[in-house]
């Protein structure tokens, strides 16, 4: 059977862009949340987010390129380039090449400059540009043309678990023998009035308006989600060849489990038998035990309820292992990057076990009883990580988990 | 307006429009071949010349223009009838 392994790690985050200072900032605790700057928040009920300050589409984009393309195909060519070059830029057969960019939203931003185009000034006006510049398979198809891949290409949209699914999905057509490498990862630029309005009036977003410490998963005072934008992407390639250029590999893709949980189309299933049922795939995939998991990088919103189920679904499929496994949630830093989350977390789970240092989950002040594990408090902690979970559930009722191991010839 | 102005004032705009440096968007510069320009981009280029001019270009009017001389002298008939080539 073909082994996949990740060789190349990009980041475009609010804590950091590129591999060593999203790494560094998330080990010392770093907070990306910030009041929005840039739009007005003074009519909204919610003023904090994780925005991407700091970047410029054009040191990764052509000036025509960027123009016709919405922020979250910039973020995504961004990470994109940035693991291929981690990646020591491999030299691939671009037909045997595979790009997966997933998003939970798409262009949002560019639906609702010419919707507004479209009520101001009419038809006439509206950009022949709006259709490729809103459609979330966009940064899939830009990543392609980037790097000239012709191979399986495609976008997942599952909302927060979409980033996961890519990485996944990815890690079979390796294994599978469908392409021999991919880019693999999710983008989100969805930090807008409409969104930030949308996800309040579900009660997802925390209220807290201090940006530090809004985002304060497993605790009990976490009130809910910070939103959050980026792109996260991995270089994943057939073992063998990886091996052969002498590069270095931060995992082994091991196993990856997918699921619904078929019961609401926000609420998680109260006692996570959907995730229980993704985290048991993805183990028996890997064929590895429960006790192999040396590290859970959690979902862990900061919402009441996923929290709860999330960390019910840990401990039926761990067993009582779970109570001695580390389990942090990095959204407490970045706050949730949606479709982007599950990819920049599995290369957080896949940079845990490279490293032998977990990330801590901030803001972890009170526990709370329906959260009773070890989330890894406010300090990064050296771990000799084999084997690591990264979770990701999606509304829709949607469940992913990349399991990341060791590299072991 | 004279036909100069004009021509300037396009070749402004499609430089904004196209992404392109302003001395290389000469009268005689092909759409296609001298300025990377495809054909969403001209139907994009065409919507900054209306609200440029505030004047109204028919997808069809378009069809013959390869140059960006072509589109200023079709930017100068819609203003003065008298002026076309």
């Amino acid at each position: 059977m073909r082994r996949v392994v990740v060789t190349g790690i990009g980041p475009v985050s609010p804590v950091g862009t590129g591999v060593e200072r999203f790494w560094r900032a998330l080990l010392e605790g770093t907070s990306g949340i910030n009041r929005i700057q840039r739009f007005d928040t003074s009519d909204l009920p919610v003023r904090i987010a994780g925005e991407v300050l700091e970047f410029s589409p054009e040191d990764w984009l052509t000036p025509k390129e960027v123009k016709r393309t919405d922020r979250a195909v910039h973020f995504a060519v961004a990470a994109s380039r940035l693991a291929w070059r981690d990646a020591g830029e491999p030299s691939v057969d671009p037909a045997r090449t595979g790009v997966i960019i997933s998003t939970g939203i798409g262009g949002l931003e560019s639906l609702l400059k010419q919707h507004r185009v479209l009520m101001e000034k009419g038809p006439d006006r509206v950009s022949p540009f709006m259709v490729p510049m809103l459609m979330p398979n966009a940064a899939a198809g830009q990543v392609a043309m980037a790097f000239g891949f012709t191979g399986p290409n495609t976008c997942i949209t599952t909302a927060c678990a979409a980033g996961s699914h890519a990485v996944g999905e990815a890690f079979r057509l390796i294994k599978y023998g469908l392409a021999d490498a991919c880019i693999a990862g999710g983008t989100e630029a969805s930090v807008l009035p409409l969104t930030i309005a949308g996800f309040a009036q579900m009660q997802a977003l925390t209220r807290n308006p201090d940006p530090e410490r809004a985002s304060r998963p497993f605790d009990k005072a976490r009130n809910g989600f910070v939103l959050s934008e980026g792109a996260g992407a991995l270089v994943l390639e057939e073992a063998e060849r990886a091996v052969a250029r002498g590069v270095r590999i931060y995992a082994e893709v091991a196993g990856y489990g997918a699921s619904a949980d078929a019961h609401h189309i926000t609420a998680p299933e109260p006692e996570g038998l959907g995730a229980i049922q993704a985290l048991q795939a993805c183990l028996a995939e890997a064929g590895e035990p429960p006790e192999a998991v040396d590290y859970v990088n959690a979902h862990g919103t900061s919402t009441p309820l996923n929290d709860a189920a999330e960390t019910k679904a840990i401990k039926k499929a761990l067993g009582d292992h779970a109570y001695r496994t580390p389990v942090s949630s990095t959204k407490s830093m970045t706050g949730h990057m949606l479709g982007a989350a599950g990819a920049i977390e599995a290369g957080i789970a896949a940079l845990a076990v490279a490293e032998g240092v977990v990330p801590p989950t901030t803001n972890y002040e009170t526990p709370d009883e329906d959260c009773d594990l070890d989330y890894v408090p406010n300090e990064s902690r050296r771990v000799d990580v084999r084997f690591a979970l990264s979770n990701a559930f999606g509304f829709g009722g949607h469940n992913a988990v990349v399991g990341l191991r060791r590299w072991s010839a | 307006m004279e036909i100069t102005e004009i021509q300037e004032r396009v070749s402004k705009i499609l430089a904004e429009n196209l992404s392109v440096p302003e001395e290389k968007v000469t009268p005689e510069a092909r759409f296609q071949e001298d300025l990377d320009a495809d054909s969403l981009d001209l139907v994009e280029a065409v919507l900054a010349l209306e609200e440029e001019f505030g004047v109204s270009i028919p997808e069809e009017e378009m069809e013959g223009v390869r140059t960006v001389g072509q589109a200023a002298q079709l930017v100068a008939s819609k203003l003065e009838p008298s002026t076309q080539a």
